[in-house]
Order: C-alpha cells, then structure tokens, then sequence
C-alpha cells in the first residue's frame, strides 16, 4: 500500500506528471480573475476564498482521467485487479486516491496562500481558506475517482470525467467557500459549514472509493460478462425475422 | 407584459418542447425500423443462420 | 414505470428480460398509454383554466398546472433511472439498462421544462427570469447530472458498453441528491432569501387541486408512452447493431474461404 501511495505520487510529481500542469492551470485561473472582474482590490479580497476554491476544484479535475487510464495502458490495473484476494481493491482505489490527493491536490493547496496574497485576502481569510481546502479537497480525489474509473475504458473520457463529477462536488463547494467566509464575516457561522465539511469528505471517502473500485471491476470485465448475456442468447435476434412483416 | 403573455410563454414553450421530443423519439424509431427492414430483406434474420452463408445470398 | 410493476411480481419481470416479449408488450401498450395520457393531461389543463384565480398571483397561477407537474417528473423519472441502475447492477436485468438510457434525455427535457415554465412565472412574480431560489438551483443541478448522464451513456459507438458506467453514476447520483439539496437550501438561507414562490401557496383549494393532480397524472401516463417507446428504440438499435457486427464477420469468413 505504501509502495503504491509513493509510486504514484512520485509518478505525479515526475516529468510529465499531472501536479506541475493542474498547479500552472490553477495560477492561470486565477491570474485571469482580476481581468475579468476588475482590479478592485477590495471586490478581489471578498470573493478570494471562493476563487480559490473554485482554482483548486478545476485544477484538481484536470488530470483525473489518467487516474486509472495509465494503470491500464502499463497493465498494473490488470495486477490490481488480479491481487484483489490479497488486497482489496476497494483499499487499492482508496490509496490512489490518497496519492492523487497528495500528488496533485496538496500542491494546489500549498499554493493557495500565495495566490490569496495576489487577491488581497486578509491573513485569516487565507489561513481559513487553506484549512477548508486541506479539509475538504481530499473530496475531489475520492469523487473523481469515481468519474475516473467510470470512463476508464472510453475514448475521450476526460472532459466528460469533469461534467460527471462537478455537480457532484457542489455540496463541497458551498461548505468549503461558507466555512472559510465565515471565519471571516461575522454574523456568519464557522463551525458548522466546516463540521460538514469534514463530513462530507468522509461520507466520499467511503462512496467514492466503492463505487470507483466496483466500476473498474465491472468495465474491465465487459467482454466475459457478454458471453452470458441474455442479449445474446435469444435476445436482439429472436423474432427478428418478423420484423419485415409488420409494417 | 401582460400576464396572459407569460401563461402563453409557457404552454406555448412546454407544448413545443414536448412536441420536439416526441418527434425525436419517433423519427429516431422510424429510422431504426427501416434499417431492420433492410437488413431483413439483405438476408439477414436470425442467428442460428450464421453458418448457411451462401445459400442467404439469394 | 414497468419497474414498478415488474418488482411486485419477479416472474413477469424475468420474462420481460426477452426483449422480442418486451416489444410485444410496449406494442400494446404504448397506443393506450399515449391516449390516456393526452386525455387526462387535456383533463387536468382544461380543469386548471376553469379554476378560480388565485387572489395573490392572478392569473400567472395557470403556470402551476405545468409546472408541479414536470418539476414531479424530473425527480420521478430520476427515480426510475435509480431502479433501473439497481436492475442493471443488482439483477443483470438487460432491460434495466435499455430503460435507464432511454429515460435520461426524456428526464432532460422534463426537467428543463420545469425550469422554464418556473422562470417564466417567476418573472412577473420576482421581476427577473432567473433567482438562484433553493428549489431553481436543486433543479439546475438535476439538469446537469441528467445532461452528465446522457453524454455518458452516448460516449461509445458500441450500443451499451457504458452501461454500468452509467448505472454506477446514477446510482452514485442518487445518493448525492439529497446531500446537494440539503447543501443548497442551506447556501440559500445564508445568502439573501429570494421570494421563495410557493406552488399555491401552504394550503391548496380543491378546485386548483384537483386538476393539478389529473394534469400530474396525465404526464406521467405519457412520460411512459415516451420511455417506451424510446426503450423499443434502443432495442432495435441494438439489434440492428448485432446483425450488422455479424454480417460483417460473415463477410470476413467467406472472404477467408474463397482466398
């Protein structure tokens, strides 16, 4: 489990790896914020957490569809699924959530706090942000995983692995960008949003990894699982000869 | 606008959107019952013939 | 809909697993459906129309009739698709996944239509087209999770090779719901309240109820004309799929043989 979690956070940080293109896409979400809103500073430092986190989010989708596309064009995801006896592969897709999380998402939040001082966010509203993003970011990797391994055996999968999953992570967005405005803004709560926040980080950290190990086990499975389909057997054919006499 | 014109927004844009959704449904069904019918009259018909090639090709 | 009949009794729902007795079946039935269907809706529409207006909001009120009733289909025929995900899953039910794939885009238009006929009685209630109301937004998201699953389900040339891609996600999707419509009424009351409309109002009289109820059922009806027909679709598409995939493996051979 280890040796997975640092082969693929050491593959994401490598040459070529997906954590230095999400960190620049993010750098450049937010380079183009103020140009498009205006150099308002004060406008800027209001609806930093929220860029923020929206930067975070996009960035965190841009490589997901090689989470398990490149396991399977090397063949280790046939391993995984082959050692499943061993080591359950719900454990395996948790743990290269865990890596993606460290290897792409935690860069992201590490650089948060120097994209918040271009914003002109207040130390606190960085620091909450941060904090709300270091909480529920791990959120991403786990609901992304899910669009990850649905797509695993499609054609251009990547662009639809962000238009399944977006929705999905709404409730982490709202949480997220409350918890952090409301450590700052004063009527507005800050426990609660971050309680479920952390919540619901959880609640995927048990879904996400279920059904994306349970996905990649029935997509990689489709040709075996044909054979005794009852598509086949009587299916699409029976009756196919009266077709022509019913018009 | 009077409120009469929001109403008929309404049905107008619902009646239309659902006509356009039946009409979808039902040219895409016309659609695949031709192809059928095509490939019936090519020959093709049931899957214990697979084997009897030539005699299909009438 | 045969979802819901097919669970009560499990031999009729292994023998609608044959899809020539499933084409038989839809045959029948889909004549009947799609009249009463468009009888109950014309019912419960004309009903509405003769029923008093209501004194707050006048005569937009007539929108209600269409509107509860899409905004009811959205979610129902999201529910659909969630038993026809578990079908898929649960039973390898080879229908399940025709049903789920032939539902998304008419669920798609269901639910857009309730968020047009919502915007366009909300303008002369609120004065703009659009408020980012708790129910709009929880709406929006069903729109993007339907309009997600329609692009997944059309991803791949080969018919139904993402089908339990696609149950996974619905099924995924259906769990997060409820999450997602907790999340956004609470983003709501954080933020100003908009005017929350209320269909009718806390309590409904009678006679705005009764064609409200007769119109939702009408839909309904004809919403399962539409899925299957739509499934009886997908059924021959298949097919046409299969044959085509053999006559040309029947090419191969012969060319094989004569070379």
């Amino acid at each position: 489990m280890t040796g997975l979690f640092l082969r693929d956070v050491r593959l994401s940080i490598a040459a070529g790896g997906g954590a230095f293109v999400a960190l620049l896409f993010f750098l450049a979400i937010v380079a183009i914020i103020p140009f498009g809103v205006g150099p308002d500073l004060k406008l800027l430092g209001e609806i930093g957490p929220a860029v923020l986190w929206i930067g975070a989010l996009l960035s965190g989708l841009l490589g997901l569809d090689r989470l398990f596309a490149l396991d399977r064009e090397d063949g280790s995801l046939d391993l995984f699924l082959m050692a499943a006896g061993r080591q359950p592969l719900v454990l395996t897709v948790f743990t290269k959530c865990l890596a993606h999380f460290a290897g792409i998402v935690l860069p992201l939040v590490l650089a948060a706090p120097l994209l918040g001082l271009l914003l002109n966010m207040t130390p606190l509203s960085i620091g909450a942000t941060v904090l709300t993003l270091l909480v529920g970011a791990p959120a991403i990797s786990f609901v992304g995983a899910v669009g990850a391994a649905v797509t695993v055996a499609l054609p251009r999968g990547g662009l639809l692995v962000a238009i399944l999953v977006l929705p999905l992570l709404i409730p982490v967005l709202i949480f997220g960008v409350a918890a952090a405005n409301g450590a700052v803004r004063d009527p507005d709560p800050f426990l609660a949003p971050f309680l479920i926040l952390a919540a619901l980080t959880l609640f995927f950290a048990v879904i996400g990894p279920v059904a994306a190990a349970y996905a990649l086990l029935v997509e990689t499975h489709p040709i075996a699982d044909n054979a005794a389909d009852p598509y086949e057997e009587d299916g699409w054919f029976e009756h196919s000869d009266t077709v022509g006499q019913e018009k | 606008m009077s409120h009469f014109a929001y109403i008929a927004v309404a049905y107008g844009g619902s009646a239309l959107a659902l006509a356009g959704l039946a009409l979808w449904l039902v040219s895409d069904m016309r659609a695949r019952r031709r192809e059928l019918d095509h490939l019936h009259d090519a020959g093709h018909r049931r899957r214990s013939d697979r084997q009897e090639t030539l005699r299909e090709a009438k | 809909m045969n979802e819901n009949t097919a669970t009560a009794k499990p031999s009729f729902i292994t023998r609608l697993a044959n899809p020539s007795r499933f084409i038989g079946l839809a045959d029948r039935l889909i004549p009947w459906l799609t009249g009463i269907g468009l009888i109950l809706t014309a019912i419960g529409l004309v009903g509405g129309w003769l029923a008093p207006e209501d004194y707050q909001q006048g005569a937009t009120v007539r929108i209600m009739y269409l509107h509860v009733p899409f905004a009811w289909l959205a979610m129902m025929i999201y529910g659909v698709m969630t038993l026809a995900a578990l079908g898929t899953l649960v039973w390898r039910h080879p229908i399940a996944d025709i049903s789920l794939k032939a539902a998304a885009p008419i669920g798609a238009v269901f639910t857009l239509l309730s968020l047009f006929t919502g915007s366009v009685w909300g303008k002369p209630m609120w004065g703009t087209w659009w408020v980012w109301d708790a129910r709009l937004t929880s709406m929006f998201v069903l729109f993007l999770i339907y309009l997600g699953l329609i692009a997944l389900t059309r991803a791949t040339p080969e018919p139904g090779q993402a089908a339990r891609a696609a149950a996974i996600v619905t099924l995924v999707g259906a769990l997060n719901l409820p999450i997602i419509k907790f999340s956004v009424d609470w983003w709501n009351t954080l933020h100003q309240p908009a005017s929350v409309f209320r269909a009718g109002g806390p309590t409904i009289d009678w006679s705005m109820l009764w064609p409200l109820l007769v119109a939702a059922i009408g839909f309904t009806i004809l919403f399962s004309a539409l899925h299957l027909t739509a499934m009886r679709t997908e059924i021959w598409r298949r097919r046409v799929h299969t044959m085509r995939r053999l006559a040309a493996q029947r090419a191969d051979r012969t060319m094989g043989g004569t070379a």
